[in-house]
């Protein structure tokens, strides 16, 4: 589903990526575990075509595509979600408006018939239900004066409207406490299918606990430096970072 | 009901993107000129031409005493100089004041209209015979000076309602005319509406009978046509005891190098527990990208909250002219009276704005609610200018402001002048401003979600101006959206 080959991107001048390779096919959970600076978020912005990130080297291949030769929205019409870190807020623009809004702009981009009210309402009502969001916060301004776990799963309910092939979700567990997260965690194992793919970028293995990957990939200077199954999350939240630090260094060395 | 009307429509994605799709094209939409023989006057200002054109308009003796007293008293005015604008001095001896588009009588339908002129209002979008079908909205229409035909007249007429064209009010209501003509906004009140009263070549009249509720929109719809003419298009609106009228006026002109000059002035009146509620869509051509032409738009609207419990509610909508200098204000003489003022402004390009309102506190108990909203793109100036004042009578008066400014861009510039002046203790004033501007990241977070630059920016424009769009009148709404998203395009990214 997403190939990136020896991809190479920094910004403002100041190189972060140096030469990232991942394959990631569908029905799988892929987890990027980092330390801070290591180019965890920089990777889940160079995927979603963020303009004041460089790609200076590598390709990008989604769904049998060249994704780096396309717009943020084709990327997104395409079957690319990115929850987002910092969620922004946008005052006036009603939070159901701005999701109708989304799915209608990307069934225009396939081909498809807006949906009308009913079906839309109908949908929303179910998505709902599935990730555990209540109408009187989508009924609010986009994201406006919501909590951090408001925001947070308000971005897993556009994931379950947009219904992406591809979501990254990036950093979904900062500043989330425990049942937050376990909420949004619940959300988002409930859109997880056979024919969709997820990569989970974290600081911490706690995230993991809940969302279980398939594989657990660790950046290090813009670089994947080791990959494993899941317990290589446990044994990072056992001995920090900074082994992997150390190993790099004899490597280097 | 009308406004959960409105609300269901602004929050209706599929109607703002539809409408934000057909207008794809950033240029002025409604530049184009119409060929229709005009009368006309001769070039210039001098005491002949106001009486060319008082006579043309085979008015009354007092009429054009009334207007020669208001010209001889601008002579000794100057251009007020206080605002936020820059513009080069106007010759007021190379302007056209009166044109007049030739008309063989007095049309009594539709089908006495020239076809031209019908066909323009059609370009326009806003066909008499459509309106008149589709929307139930009584239209007085104005093509540069002279007012023609108005429909919906009869049906109005039997509720007693008149609403003409200010020069047939002169004709066959001089009584009313005589009354509040000039009484809410003097001939020396400013430098503008002196001259206004001068030339004033027609306008609306609108007169509300006790107790009548009107049962339309009532609505004019202005365009400047002919070249180097001024628009000097006069309102009056009388509500008496108890009754209520929503009125619409919508503003465009054709495309010009030259600036076309506009001075207009509307008059409200609301007795005893009247309501008017008045709302603007102002799209007169802004001037190109590099700020040559337009329209100079210096117009002076004021109500009085005459009666008791009456109110006065003021919505403006303004995208267009090169320059806007515009304060609609509200003197709130009965006691609690109420006072309104909702306004969004756009400036793109070199456009210039200095607007806001007056709220003149004078009855006691008395509320004014102001809320402007500014939008600055390209390399514009948008400034908010207010003044609350509260008399020494006006014991347990109230006023909220609230005063915001989003800029796209880096070279435009948003102002805000609040002005408060307080002279009785028992009296609660609030001022707030904001300032912020479109990111760059709530741009890519709509990108992210599949929404393009263009619809993201509409989509957050439409936001910031919500609460004032909902104040709009549903036909309204629609159009206001439709014209933010245009006057933006092309700003961002």
């Amino acid at each position: 589903m997403l190939t990136i080959q020896n991809l190479h991107a920094g910004i403002e001048g100041k190189k972060i990526l140096n030469g990232i390779n991942l394959d990631i096919k569908k029905g799988e959970v892929h987890a990027i575990m980092g330390p801070n600076g290591s180019g965890k978020s920089t990777l889940a912005s160079v995927l979603a075509g963020r303009s004041d990130y460089e790609v200076l080297d590598g390709t990008v291949e989604f769904l049998g595509k060249d994704l780096l030769e396309m717009s943020p929205e084709q990327r997104a019409a395409e079957g690319l979600f990115l929850a987002f870190q910092y969620p922004v807020e946008i005052p006036g623009l009603n939070t159901v408006n701005f999701i109708k809004t989304a799915v209608n702009e990307i069934r225009k981009y396939r081909g498809e018939a807006p949906l009308d009210a009913v079906s839309f309402l109908k949908k929303m009502k179910e998505k709902m239900a599935l990730v555990n969001i209540e109408q009187t916060l989508l009924s609010r301004s986009l994201n406006e004066g919501f909590s951090g776990g408001e925001k947070k799963r308000n971005e897993v309910f556009q994931m379950a409207m947009l219904e992406p092939r591809l979501a990254i979700l990036d950093e979904t567990d900062s500043g989330l406490d425990i049942d937050a997260i376990r909420i949004v965690s619940n959300g988002v194992n409930k859109l997880r299918n056979k024919d969709n793919a997820i990569l989970v970028v974290t600081h911490y293995q706690r995230l993991l606990d809940y969302i279980v990957p398939d594989f657990v990939h660790v950046l290090y200077n813009g670089r994947i430096v080791k990959s494993g199954p899941k317990e290589l999350a446990l044994e990072l939240e056992e001995r920090g970072y900074d082994f992997i630090k150390n190993e790099n260094k004899a490597e280097v060395a | 009901m009308k406004t959960e009307l409105i609300q269901v429509k602004s929050r209706d994605a599929e109607d703002e993107l539809s409408t934000i799709e057909k207008t794809v094209y950033s240029d002025y939409k409604y530049g184009f000129v119409t060929h229709i023989e005009a009368d006309e006057a001769p070039k210039g200002l001098n005491e002949d031409v106001i009486r060319f054109i008082s006579a043309r308009k085979k008015e009354p003796q007092w009429m054009l005493e009334w207007r020669l007293k208001a010209y001889r008293h601008w002579l000794t005015m100057k251009t007020p100089e206080w605002a936020n604008i820059k513009f080069p001095p106007i010759n007021y001896q190379d302007i056209i004041y009166y044109s007049a588009p030739k008309q063989k009588i007095n049309p009594k339908n539709l089908d006495e209209i020239d076809p031209e002129l019908i066909r323009t209002f059609e370009k326009l979008g806003i066909s008499l015979e459509e309106q008149k079908r589709l929307t139930g909205v009584a239209v007085d229409a104005v093509i540069d000076s002279v007012s023609i035909g108005t429909s919906f007249k009869g049906q109005l007429a039997e509720l007693g309602i008149i609403f003409c064209s200010m020069s047939e009010a002169i004709q066959e209501h001089p009584d009313l005319i005589r009354e509040h003509l000039g009484s809410v906004v003097p001939i020396t009140d400013n430098y503008f509406s002196a001259l206004n009263a001068a030339v004033f070549s027609d306008g609306s009249f609108c007169y509300i009978p006790k107790g009548v509720r009107c049962p339309m929109e009532l609505s004019t719809y202005f365009r400047i046509n002919a070249e180097n003419t001024g628009q000097f298009e006069r309102t009056l609106i009388v509500a008496e005891a108890g009754s209520y009228v929503s009125y619409l006026e919508g503003c465009t002109a054709p495309m010009r190098d030259e600036n076309q000059l506009h001075a207009a002035v509307v008059e409200l009146v609301a007795m005893e527990h009247a309501e008017i509620k008045y709302s603007t869509v102002q799209n007169w051509y802004p001037g190109d990208k590099q700020g040559r032409g337009g329209v100079y738009n210096f117009v002076t609207k004021r109500g009085i909250c005459k009666g008791n419990h009456s109110k006065i509610s003021w919505t403006q909508v303004e995208t267009g002219s090169a320059i806007t200098w515009k304060y609609p204000s509200v003197i709130l003489k009965g006691d609690y009276s109420t006072g309104e003022f909702y306004s969004v402004a756009v400036t793109n390009n070199y456009q210039q704005a200095d607007t806001g309102t007056k709220m003149m506190h004078l009855g006691k108990n008395t509320r004014s609610r102001i809320v402007s909203k500014g939008i600055s793109a390209g390399f514009s100036n948008n400034s908010y200018r207010g003044l609350v004042h509260v008399s020494k009578n006006a014991s347990n008066s109230r006023n909220f402001s609230q005063c915001d400014s989003l800029l796209l861009g880096d070279k435009c510039g948003a102002h805000t002048f609040p002005y408060i002046e307080v002279k009785n203790n028992t009296a609660v004033v609030e001022h707030e401003a904001t300032t912020s501007k479109i990111g760059e990241d709530q741009i890519f977070y709509c990108n992210q979600r599949g929404i393009d630059t263009e619809t993201a920016v509409a989509l957050i424009i439409n936001g910031f101006a919500k609460e004032v769009m909902n104040q709009l009148p549903m036909e309204f709404a629609v159009e206001a959206q439709k014209l933010l998203a245009i006057s933006l395009e092309g700003s961002v990214g």
